[in-house]
């Protein structure tokens, strides 16, 4: 056995990473820890109040409703994003310059400022100016994403889904275009159908990637907020009230900053508890995959 | 199943070919006979590949035809031609089991459940898979993998050819042997026609029945490993085939007699005056030392390696290689060496002219 050199000064290496993590993270994130127990009323007077907040906010029907309303657009975004941007990602041509001229229009909406997404959504889907809400208004259909809940989560869907179906295609894309030509000279000679080819070779191949692309769009979906609320600010009532969109009108509308620190604190554990079995399901499913 | 006719061919991966040299694949014309084995040998880059997959129908050739038979199959699909390819490297359906991975091509055929499992399970003991088919593919090794793509390729019975595009790179030098010897089994069991694409010329020699030689998009030479030996057809043959390959000597021939740099060689046929650039051929095996006359050379090397000596000399300043026995003592300097007259061949412009007819061998 080789022995392993000891040295405590290499401690000293990792220093300015620590440092930059503290100033960066654990420090920000520890003055939220400090508001989670404690109460102000403005002038900067805290007192101690324990774990009052968790307790409030844990018997809280808001929170309850905001969450169940963040699983399920998650859920939804999740179940329309992957395959459709699997299917975009397929029907995309594999070489020439054609294939250059769509990975740089699917790579634009990626590219737009949040807010920005929001607002052209905000105009698109008006029933007295927006082109969608005209056109729709005048198929006989009533919609308005301003006073119907309904309306306003489609439109929010999609919305998300022509912001970021995108990057599930290119993901997907990349995964496609490193399976080497010989597999589907194989298939073809196997007589594999087109279903046969694309679960048996393109899916397993493409497993890396979608690991990621579902993680990536889950935590992402699980945080939205910008495009919402510039569209409808929440409404109407509560329908698209999500976790961030609340939280921000506790701490910022209410100025009730401990509740709003327990707030953030459980919503990032949140975040981190579903990646974090997401991330082990998948991962535990490949290995099984490989060793069964 | 049916002799496979391949009718003036070619093929360039360019949309707009202009000259000669933009084929892949040149001029060939050839003929499969049915449920022989043969080895289509030549270096990287002569079109072997592309040869193979215009036959399997993964490429539509930009000219000419193929048949099966009397049936011009150029513009059928792989389903409908039922040709069976093993590809260079491992190709395996990595969520599939092995048995599954083997079962694959017969149930796109939808065949019977009993069949396949029959089929597969022979198969498997054949090329020594049978204590792996429950296994996923995925995290079998290299050497498995293959074996699974050879069995894919073997599994289906009613197939009109087997084609195997350098099945063996990936495997273990120890298992190429045992597996090529598998597949002369097979191919004696079920009397599939096999191509079997090489670079390797031990591969081809021990494989084939008849061996294709092919080089720079051109079929060269089509015979037996024996033919191939003694009668190259093209300088490249007798280069590529035999180790060391054939030597050239740059003559003049007259009759029965040829000359270089003003010694005299004793032909055993009469060539007349052939055209173009003539040269020499003989092989390493037939060039003798002697003691009184011959050409002058000065040895540069000898490489004992148990069995033969071989010796690098040089002979008017350009490299010539023979083989001697063990038991002869050559030292470095000057000696010199006789052709066996029955085993020279005249080339010029790189084609064997026979000797008979006068004829060179056709492009």
């Amino acid at each position: 056995m080789m022995q392993k050199p000891v040295n405590q000064r290499a401690w000293l290496l990792v220093l300015p990473v620590l440092a930059l993590v503290a100033f960066s993270s654990v420090i920000p994130m520890m003055t939220v820890v400090n508001y989670s127990f404690q109460d102000s009323f403005g002038g900067n007077d805290f007192f101690w109040v324990g774990l009052e907040w968790y307790r409030e906010l844990l018997q809280s029907e808001r929170l309850w409703d905001a969450l169940g309303r963040q699983l399920l657009f998650s859920a939804i975004i999740l179940l329309i994003e992957i395959p459709l941007g699997i299917l975009v990602a397929l029907a995309m041509p594999k070489r020439g310059w054609l294939a250059s001229l769509c990975l740089v229009l699917m790579a634009l909406p990626l590219l737009i400022p949040y807010n920005v997404v929001g607002t052209i959504w905000q105009v698109f889907g008006r029933s007295d100016i927006g082109l969608l809400g005209r056109l729709v208004t005048d198929l006989g259909i009533s919609y308005n994403y301003a006073q119907n809940a309904v309306d306003a989560w489609v439109t929010v869907i999609a919305m998300d889904v022509w912001h970021w179906t995108s990057l599930v295609a290119l993901l997907s894309y990349a995964g496609l275009r490193s399976i080497p030509d010989a597999y589907y000279q194989a298939a073809k000679i196997d007589q594999a159908s087109r279903w046969s080819v694309f679960r048996y070779i393109e899916l397993p191949k493409m497993r890396g990637v979608l690991i990621i692309a579902i993680l990536l769009r889950f935590m992402d979906s699980f945080m939205i907020y910008t495009e919402p609320f510039v569209l409808t600010g929440g409404g109407p009532g509560n329908a698209t009230t999500f976790l961030s969109i609340d939280l921000v009108k506790m701490a910022l509308g209410q100025f009730d900053l401990g509740p709003a620190a327990a707030f953030s604190l459980m919503y990032f554990l949140v975040i981190l508890l579903i990646s974090y079995v997401f991330y082990t399901v998948m991962i535990t499913m490949d290995k099984d995959e490989t060793k069964a | 199943m049916a002799s496979i006719t391949l009718d003036n061919l070619a093929h360039s991966y360019l949309a707009n070919p202009q000259s000669e040299a933009d084929y892949a694949l040149k001029h060939v014309n050839l003929k499969w006979e049915d449920g022989q084995a043969y080895a289509l040998l030549g270096p990287s880059g002569c079109g072997k590949t592309t040869l193979l997959n215009i036959m399997s129908g993964l490429l539509q050739p930009t000219r000419g035809r193929i048949l099966f038979g009397e049936e011009d199959v150029t513009a059928a699909s792989t389903v409908d031609r039922n040709i069976a390819q093993v590809f260079q490297f491992p190709v395996v359906y990595d969520t599939m089991t092995v048995g599954q991975n083997l079962a694959f091509p017969l149930r796109n055929r939808g065949l019977k459940a009993d069949y396949i499992a029959e089929r597969v399970s022979r198969i498997a003991q054949m090329i020594g898979l049978e204590q792996h088919l429950g296994q996923k593919a995925r995290g079998l090794t290299a050497d498995l993998k293959q074996k699974i793509s050879l069995g894919r390729g073997v599994v289906r019975d009613d197939v009109n050819a087997i084609l195997f595009d350098e099945p063996l790179t990936v495997i273990d030098p120890h298992l190429k042997w045992e597996l090529r010897t598998q597949l002369k089994s097979l191919h004696r069991e079920f009397g599939h026609t096999m191509v079997y694409v090489t670079h390797d010329q031990t591969e081809a020699l021990t494989f084939a029945d008849k061996v294709v030689v092919m080089h720079d998009g051109l079929v060269v030479q089509i015979g037996t490993p024996q033919e191939l030996f003694e009668r190259p057809a093209h300088t490249f043959v007798g280069y590529f085939i035999g180790s060391p390959g054939m030597n050239f000597v740059p003559v003049k021939v007259d009759g029965k007699n040829a000359s270089t740099h003003g010694e005299a060689i004793e032909l055993a046929s009469d060539y007349a005056t052939p055209a173009g650039e003539v040269v020499l051929g003989i092989r390493p095996e037939f060039v003798r030392l002697s003691k009184d006359n011959g050409l002058p050379v000065t040895i540069q090397q000898v490489r004992d390696v148990g069995r033969q000596k071989f010796v690098t000399a040089s002979l008017f300043g350009s490299d010539i290689n023979f083989v001697v026995e063990p038991g002869i003592q050559i030292d470095e300097g000057t000696a010199k060496v006789v052709f066996d007259q029955e085993q020279i061949s005249i080339f010029s412009d790189d084609w064997r002219i026979d000797p008979v007819t006068g004829q060179r061998g056709a492009p």
